[in-house]
């Protein structure tokens, strides 16, 4: 379901940013409305506002690389952005449907989470909090390649702790992690 | 409610727990390094785990890149001593940090994440922000010689000459030294020229706590040109803010602890480096100049290193430090030093978020740290975060504020002062 990127991005910019809040169809066409069914699109569900707005912030500044966003952010205004922060905050978090997940990797993946504290952050759920994503649900080969361009430091975050935490991960935790996390329930 | 018990659960008690835990369980043997062979770097130490009630109700740091309005600053939050007032000089610079003044009275302001350097200029009291550069790769450092500004991005530093003529069209950069890491952890950095004309280039630790490859962990300076690099000091783990003490002219840095071994220890420190070259000054093996790291430190001694002359406070990241060289304030302050402190991420009750004076005795020493200027912790959260510290030439200070993306004034006026 790959969304032709010039039509996506017409949706998007057409229409002013009203007081009721901006129109985020042309999003959702791409990132699902909370659930993403793309491969490589993050679903956006549950996602803290002040982490849409920051991470908006950096792919017009092109501080993070990523074909459309650079380009769909590029005209926004700094209200622009909270504002779309604020809509995407209210589509409803993903929710894991399929079969059960193996336990042995689920146990994995645990241990890595303990270890490296990362619910101190995104909190016990990995639900996310202000500046902090939500990873719970998130789609699993997008968790791969958040974790490790933040350990190549491909990616940075707006703040360089995620790149403190993935340069101590091993492909193979990433991999567990990615998993469990993508089928927490 | 979850939230409430374990708030409630971060008592002496637990933080004690964690204190005593974390050191007792975390010595680990120093993996072997083989001459020639890259450094091993290692796991963090496995505790405290996310397990830890403490752990949990840490409220981790996040703050909005975006700058807040002028007529949203939190200005009736901030505290002074008496006599002592602070004005906005600049907003609307997000996520502005390091400052410099440029010879022509421009202030310029680099970011991190922003990505942008913007200048300050100031024209009959009239200021205007512009932004200079965008687009560029954690430009955190700026630095300003001879009518030529220093910007400093991860892995590579550039200049603009004559920048002060050009504000409006600033000259392409010219890279004059990319010889450096890549890594995002610690690697945004901040510059300054010193009195010998060479500029001063830290380089982070890549992590929290870990054996530094021989790039890392350090200070280097060279000429203006890129050129004749040397290590001047080993074992830093992530200076922020520097300066030369006008007095002895010897380079006194800030440098932030690591993470994770208690709330309360270890401090961040002030150095001073007395001979280049030839001191180490701990990294990982012994922080605060008696703390031998709990991973890293078995076998080693804390007297081998270099100590620190002050101790900042635990977590509370310490970044920009000038010494105070006008004569506007108190004769008191002449020749101290205020200190920006970010505010701690690694606490659950957070400290930091204000700027410190520092006294220092005749022996160098750090004699006193006294809270300057207060009020960004409010309910357990940073509402401003300070950065960095500038004097300027009529002997006022000026703070950034990353957090706010503004700069603020501080003045004194004896006439105000209580008697
Ligand atoms: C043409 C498809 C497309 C459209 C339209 C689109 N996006 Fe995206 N978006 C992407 C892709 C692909 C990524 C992942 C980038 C990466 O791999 O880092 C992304 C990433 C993001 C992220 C980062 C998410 C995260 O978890 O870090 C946010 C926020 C975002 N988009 C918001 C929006 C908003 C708001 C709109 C509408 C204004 C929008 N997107 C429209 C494709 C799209
Ligand atoms: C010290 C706080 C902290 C810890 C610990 C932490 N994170 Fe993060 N994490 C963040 C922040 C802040 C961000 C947003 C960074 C950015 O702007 O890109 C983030 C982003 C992420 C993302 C990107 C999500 C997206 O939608 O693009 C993933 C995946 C992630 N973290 C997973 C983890 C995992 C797995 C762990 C433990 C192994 C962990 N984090 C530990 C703070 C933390």
């Amino acid at each position: 379901m790959r969304i032709p990127l010039a039509l996506a991005v017409a949706t998007v910019l057409t229409g002013p940013v009203l007081a009721a809040g901006p129109s985020i169809e042309g999003c959702t066409a791409c990132h699902g409305a909370g659930t993403s069914q793309t491969e490589g699109i993050p679903s956006l569900g549950g996602m803290p506002a002040l982490y849409v707005t920051n991470q908006l912030f950096m792919f017009r500044e092109g501080q993070r690389k990523a074909d459309p966003m650079n380009s769909l952010a590029e005209p926004m205004s700094d209200e622009d952005l909270q504002a779309y922060g604020a809509a995407i905050a209210t589509l409803p978090a993903p929710t894991y449907q399929g079969p059960a997940a193996d336990a042995e990797r689920v146990a994995r993946a645990n241990a890595a989470i303990a270890k490296h504290r990362c619910a101190s952050c995104h909190g016990a759920q990995l639900g996310g909090d202000k500046g902090v994503p939500r990873i719970r649900g998130q789609r699993e080969e997008y968790l791969v390649t958040a974790l490790t361009t933040y350990k190549t430091s491909e990616r940075a975050g707006f703040d360089p702790q995620m790149n403190e935490v993935a340069g101590e991960l091993s492909p193979n935790e990433i991999a567990d992690l990615a998993y469990a996390i993508a089928r927490k329930p | 409610m979850r939230q409430n018990s374990l708030k409630q659960a971060c008592s002496m008690t637990t933080a004690l727990a964690l204190i005593l835990m974390a050191g007792a369980v975390c010595a680990k043997p120093v993996p072997a390094q083989k001459p020639g062979e890259p450094p091993v770097v290692t796991n963090n130490v496995d505790r405290p785990e996310t397990s830890d009630e403490a752990v949990l109700a840490l409220k981790s740091m996040t703050m909005p890149i975006t700058a807040t309005p002028l007529d949203k600053l939190p200005l009736d939050k901030f505290h002074l001593p008496d006599g002592f007032k602070l004005e906005v000089y600049a907003s609307g610079l997000a996520n502005g940090r390091s400052l410099q003044l440029g010879d022509k009275g421009t202030l310029f302001v680099g970011s991190r994440i922003a990505g942008r350097v913007y200048a300050v200029t100031n024209q009959d009291g009239k200021r205007a922000v512009k932004i200079i550069a965008k687009g560029l790769h954690r430009p955190n450092g700026v630095a300003f010689h001879d009518g030529t500004l220093y910007v400093a991005e991860i892995s590579k530093i550039s200049k603009y000459p004559d920048i002060e003529a050009h504000l409006d069209q600033p000259p392409a950069p010219v890279t004059i030294y990319d010889d450096l890491p890549k890594d995002e952890a610690h690697g945004w950095k901040f510059i300054k020229v010193g009195p010998d004309n060479k500029l001063y280039v830290p380089i982070g630790a890549p992590g929290n706590n870990l054996i530094p490859p021989e790039t890392h962990a350090q200070i280097r300076r060279m000429d203006l040109d890129g050129k004749n690099v040397e290590i001047v000091a080993r074992g830093v783990r992530n200076t922020v803010g520097f300066d030369w003490n006008p007095a002895t002219k010897l380079l006194t840095f800030t440098d932030n602890g690591r993470d994770w071994v208690s709330e309360e220890l270890p401090n961040d420190e002030l150095n001073v480096l007395t001979k280049p070259g030839q001191e180490h000054f701990g990294y990982p093996f012994c922080h605060q100049g008696n703390l031998p790291d709990p991973e890293y430190g078995w076998g080693k001694s804390c007297a081998d290193y270099t100590a620190p002359v002050g101790l900042l406070g635990a977590h509370t990241a310490a970044l920009g430090m000038r010494f105070y060289t006008g004569t506007q304030f108190p004769a008191q302050y002449q020749g101290g030093i205020f200190i920006a402190q970010h505010g701690s991420w690694n606490k659950t009750q957070k400290t930091g978020g204000q700027v410190v004076f520092a006294k220092l005795g005749s022996d160098g020493k750090v004699t006193s740290v006294e809270p300057f200027l207060t009020g960004f912790l409010e309910n357990n959260e940073l509402i401003g975060r300070p950065v960095d510290v500038q004097v300027t030439p009529d002997g006022a200070l000026l703070v950034s504020d990353d957090l706010n993306g503004a700069i603020y004034r501080i003045s004194y006026d004896a006439k105000h002062a209580a008697k």
